[in-house]
C-alpha cells in the first residue's frame, strides 16, 4: 500500500505553493490558521469538502432492450442486413426497390411496438409561440436565439415523442446479443 | 363452479384464431361491454407478446433446433415440445416439413381418419405427427391457458364459451370440434355457425339500430370468405309475436376456397413472371413470395390509386439487396387473377366448373376445383330457390353482410355487389343493400361472445336449427335382381331445422344389431328437402339434392347382452345443447340407448 502522505519532493512543491497562497489569499490563510489550532492536533475527521457543485453524474442505461429492438427490426424487416450492406455496388433502382419494401416492413414492426406522436401539433412552417418556462428538452430554440420568453418563431420540425413502448417478454436464457442467428440449411 | 362473468367467443379459424368477450354483469341487453383479448404467444423463439390474432399453425421442432427454453410460455411450468401461433407460422416459412397448417380444413375432410396422426402432411418419418383433432386441441389449449393466466379469478372453463364452425361443417366435423373443445378442457363450450356469428356481431355493433336497417321480409345473405373456406348463409327477417325475428333458412356447401388460395394464385402469377426473366425460386423463396404477394395484394386492394405494387424477395444470405429478386404486381394482373379468377361476372344459372387447378392446391386437401366464388354463390342461391319462395329460380337476397379479411377491399365487395345486382335486376328485383359496420377480422369472435350473452336471455337469437335433413341408407326389401345391387332407400332420421336440445321423432323402422359387432350405415344430408319428417322413407331423389356424408357406425357394447345376441333398435336423432347432431340406437323392447358414432374413419 502506498503512503497516503505526500513524498518529500511533493511536500517541497506544496510548501512553496502554500507560502504564496497564504501570502495572497486571506481565506486560505484563515483555513491554515485553523489547521494549526490545538484541536487539529487530534486526528479529526476530514473537513467536509467545500460545497462545490459535484460533476454531473451520467446515467448508465441497460442496453438489453436496445439490442432486443434491433433484433426485432432485423427479424421483421432485415434492418441490420440493410445497414451492413455496401450499397456502392448496386444501382439506385435496386436499392429503391428494397428500400420501399423495407420501409413498410420495418415501419410496421416499429409501430407495432412503439407509439409516436409529434411534440407540437401545429403544421410545420406555421408561426408558434414558446411561452416562458417551456421545457428545453421538448423544444429546441434554433437560429437567432436572443430576447426573452415568450418567443415567437416558425415551427421547422414538429418533433417526435414516444408515448408508449412495449417489447416482447424474453425467456430466461434468451441472448439479446444475437441479433440474427446464422442459418444453416440441411 | 362459480357463476360465469364473461361470455367468450372463440373464432377457431383455418388461418387465425381470435377471442373476444362480453362482460355479463355490466352488459344490459344490446348495450355491451365487450373486449377483444390479445392472445400472448411466442412471436419468435424466446419472445412472447400479445397479438389480436393467434395464427392457427403448429410447429414441431427438431430436438436440437431451438435453445432449451425458447418455447417457454409465461403460464407453463416447462417449455413445450411444440409451438403454436406466430412463431410456428414464421418458423414454418423456412422449415415447411415441420409445420401443421389448415388443420381445420383437415378436420372437415371426410376421406381421412381425423383422429389419426397424419399432419404435417407428407413430412419425413422422423417428424412427430399429430392428428387434425390434436392440432385443434392445441390451439384451444393455448387460448385457454392464455386467458386463464390473464383472468386468474374467472378461468375459461367456467365462462360461457362459444366456438365457431363453418355453417357448412357436416355433423362429424362439428362433433370433432366439440371433442377438441372437451379435450382442451372446454367441454361446456357450444358451437355457432360463423356466418351467424358475423350477423350477431353486426346486430351487437348496431346497438339496437339494426331494427331500423332491416325489416320483415328482408333476406340477408352472409358472404363469409375466410383464409381457407367460403361460407354462405341466408337469414330471413320475420315477425314473431310483434317482434322482429331472425331465422337462418339456408347454408351453402363446404367450399375449401379462401384468401389463402388467392395469395397462392397471385404468387403463381409472379413466379411465372420471374421464370420468364430466367429466375427460379427455391422452396423457401416461394413461401416468401406467397407472403410478398399477399402484402402487394393488400396494397393494391386498399390503395385504389396505385398502379402496381413492388414485390421483393430479399436475398437469403445477409446480402439483402445483392441477393434480392425484384418484380412487381400490376393492377392489371391483380384484377385478372383475383376479379376474373375468383370473382368473375357470371350469370346466376352458371354452375361451378369441375376443372382441376393445380396451381391453387396444396398436397392433400380437396380444394374447390372452381376458384370462382361468384359461381359457387350462383349455385348456392339457385339450389336454395325454395328457401325463400316457391316461384323463383333462385333465392333473392335483399341485403348482404360481408365477412372475412378479403372484403377489406372495396374492389371485391363492389364486384360481388355488381354481380348480385345484375342477377336481381334481371328478374325485376331491387338491388341489395349492404349491412355495413362489421369488423371483418374480429366479427366472428365478437359475434360468438355476443351469442353467449344472448343465450342468457338478453337479446335477439337467430333461430334455425339444423341446416340439413339427415338420412340413413337402408336396403330396400325388394327382391334382389341378380347382378344388381339391391336398390337403396333413404330413411329420414332428422328433419330440416331440428333445434338444439331437441330430439326428432322416433322412426318406426327397426334394425337388428348384433351385440359387439359394428354395423355401418350410409349417411346422407340434404340442404334442400325441407318437408321430410323423421321416419319418412324416400325411394328416389335427385343427385344434387342429397349429399353423401361419411358412413356412420353403430356398435352395441356387450354389457347386459350375450355376445352374438341380436337386439332390435330404432335410430333416433337429436341436436345436443352444444349444437352437435347425435344419433342414438334405441332398444325397441327396452329403454336402453347407445350412441352411434358419426365420424367413423374412412375405409383405407
Amino acid at each position: 500500500m502506498t503512503d497516503p502522505n505526500p513524498s518529500f519532493f511533493a511536500r517541497l512543491a506544496l510548501a512553496f505553493a502554500a507560502f504564496f497562497k497564504v501570502l495572497f489569499d486571506a481565506a486560505f490563510a484563515g483555513r491554515v490558521l485553523r489547521l494549526q489550532a490545538p484541536q487539529a492536533e487530534t486526528p479529526a475527521p476530514t473537513p467536509a469538502p467545500p460545497p462545490a457543485p459535484e460533476p454531473p453524474k451520467l446515467r448508465e442505461v441497460p442496453t438489453d432492450s436496445a439490442l432486443q429492438l434491433l433484433g426485432l427490426l432485423q427479424r421483421e424487416g432485415r434492418l441490420i442486413d440493410f445497414l451492413q450492406e455496401d450499397l456502392g455496388a448496386y444501382p439506385d433502382a435496386a436499392i429503391g426497390a428494397t428500400a420501399r419494401v423495407m420501409h413498410s416492413t420495418v415501419r410496421k414492426a416499429l409501430l407495432a411496438h412503439v407509439t409516436f406522436e409529434p411534440v407540437r401539433r401545429e403544421q410545420e412552417g406555421s408561426r408558434v409561440q414558446v411561452p416562458a418556462g417551456f421545457s428545453a428538452a421538448e423544444i429546441r430554440l434554433i437560429g437567432n436565439v436572443v430576447g426573452e420568453a415568450p418567443f415567437q418563431g416558425t415551427l421547422s420540425h414538429a418533433g417526435w415523442r414516444a408515448t408508449h413502448i412495449e417489447l416482447p417478454k424474453l425467456s430466461q436464457g434468451y441472448d439479446v446479443r444475437v441479433i440474427a442467428p446464422a442459418e444453416v440449411e440441411l | 363452479m362459480s357463476e360465469p362473468v364473461h361470455a367468450v367467443g372463440i373464432d377457431l379459424g383455418t388461418t387465425h384464431c381470435a377471442l373476444s368477450s362480453v362482460d355479463l354483469d355490466l352488459s344490459e341487453g344490446e348495450e355491451l361491454i365487450e373486449s377483444n383479448f390479445a392472445i400472448p404467444q411466442l412471436v419468435a423463439p424466446g419472445q412472447v407478446e400479445p397479438r389480436p390474432l393467434l395464427p392457427s399453425f403448429l410447429y414441431l421442432p427438431h430436438d436440437s433446433e431451438l435453445p432449451p427454453d425458447a418455447l417457454s410460455l409465461p403460464w407453463a411450468n416447462a417449455p413445450t415440445q411444440f409451438a403454436v401461433g406466430e412463431v410456428a407460422r414464421s418458423l414454418g416459412v423456412k422449415s415447411a416439413a415441420r409445420l401443421v397448417s389448415s388443420a381445420k380444413s383437415w378436420l372437415g375432410y371426410t376421406a381421412i381418419d381425423r383422429r389419426a396422426p397424419i399432419l404435417p402432411a407428407g413430412a419425413p418419418a422422423e417428424v412427430p405427427k399429430v392428428s387434425p383433432l390434436d392440432a385443434s386441441v392445441r390451439y384451444l389449449e393455448h387460448v385457454r391457458a392464455a386467458w386463464d393466466a390473464a383472468h386468474p379469478d374467472s378461468p375459461l372453463s367456467e365462462q360461457l364459451v362459444t366456438i365457431t364452425v363453418p355453417a357448412s361443417f357436416d355433423p362429424a366435423a362439428r362433433e370433432l370440434t366439440a371433442e377438441a373443445a372437451r379435450n382442451a378442457g372446454l367441454g361446456h363450450a357450444v358451437l355457432l355457425e360463423e356466418p351467424q356469428a358475423a350477423l350477431y356481431s353486426w346486430v351487437a355493433g348496431s346497438r339496437g339500430d339494426w331494427r331500423s336497417q332491416v325489416g320483415v321480409g328482408d333476406v340477408i345473405l352472409v358472404i363469409d370468405v375466410g383464409g381457407g373456406t367460403s361460407d354462405f348463409s341466408l337469414i330471413a327477417v320475420r315477425q314473431q309475436e310483434g317482434e322482429l325475428a331472425l331465422e337462418r333458412i339456408a347454408v351453402g356447401e363446404h367450399i375449401l376456397l379462401g384468401g389463402d388460395n388467392m395469395d397462392l394464385a397471385l404468387a403463381f402469377q409472379l413466379k411465372a413472371q420471374l421464370e420468364q426473366q430466367g429466375v427460379t425460386l427455391d422452396p423457401v423463396q416461394q413461401a416468401t413470395l406467397t407472403q410478398a404477394a399477399r402484402v402487394a395484394k393488400e396494397k393494391l386492394l386498399t390503395d385504389l390509386q396505385a398502379y402496381s405494387a413492388p414485390v421483393s424477395i430479399p436475398g437469403r444470405g445477409s446480402k439483402l439487396i445483392g441477393g434480392a429478386i425484384n418484380t412487381e404486381l400490376t393492377r392489371e394482373d391483380l384484377e385478372r387473377v383475383l376479379l376474373d379468377g375468383f370473382f368473375p361476372s357470371v350469370e346466376v344459372q352458371d354452375k361451378p366448373q369441375g376443372r382441376a387447378r393445380s396451381a391453387l392446391t396444396r398436397v392433400g386437401l380437396p380444394y374447390a376445383q372452381d376458384p370462382a366464388i361468384t359461381r359457387h354463390l350462383a349455385a348456392f342461391l339457385t339450389r336454395q330457390a325454395g328457401a325463400v319462395s316457391d316461384d323463383s329460380t333462385f333465392a333473392r337476397p335483399t341485403a348482404v353482410l360481408f365477412n372475412g379479411g378479403v372484403f377489406k377491399s372495396p374492389l371485391l365487395q363492389d364486384r360481388i355487389l355488381g354481380v348480385l345486382d345484375h342477377w336481381l335486376t334481371g328478374v325485376g328485383s331491387e338491388p341489395v343493400r349492404v349491412l355495413a359496420g362489421a369488423d371483418l377480422d374480429l366479427a366472428v369472435a365478437r359475434g360468438a361472445a355476443y351469442y353467449g350473452h344472448v343465450r342468457t336471455g338478453a337479446g335477439i337469437r337467430i333461430r334455425g336449427g339444423t341446416a340439413m335433413a339427415y338420412y340413413i341408407g337402408v336396403e330396400s326389401a325388394m327382391p334382389a335382381v341378380p347382378g344388381m345391387p339391391p336398390p337403396m332407400q333413404a330413411l329420414c332420421v332428422a328433419p330440416f331445422g331440428l333445434e338444439e336440445g331437441t330430439r326428432a321423432e322416433l322412426p318406426a323402422s327397426e334394425f337388428g344389431l348384433i351385440v359387439g359387432e359394428p354395423v355401418r350405415f350410409r349417411f346422407f344430408g340434404s340442404s334442400v328437402r325441407r318437408d321430410d319428417r323423421a321416419g319418412d322413407v324416400l325411394d328416389r331423389w335427385t343427385e344434387d339434392e342429397m349429399n353423401e356424408l361419411q358412413e356412420i357406425e353403430a356398435m352395441l357394447p356387450s354389457e347386459g347382452h350375450g355376445p352374438g345376441e341380436i337386439v332390435t333398435v330404432q335410430l333416433q336423432a337429436g341436436v345436443t345443447e352444444v349444437g352437435t347432431l347425435e344419433l342414438e340406437a334405441v332398444e325397441s323392447a327396452g329403454a336402453q340407448r347407445w350412441k352411434v358414432e358419426l365420424d367413423t374413419r374412412a375405409e383405407a
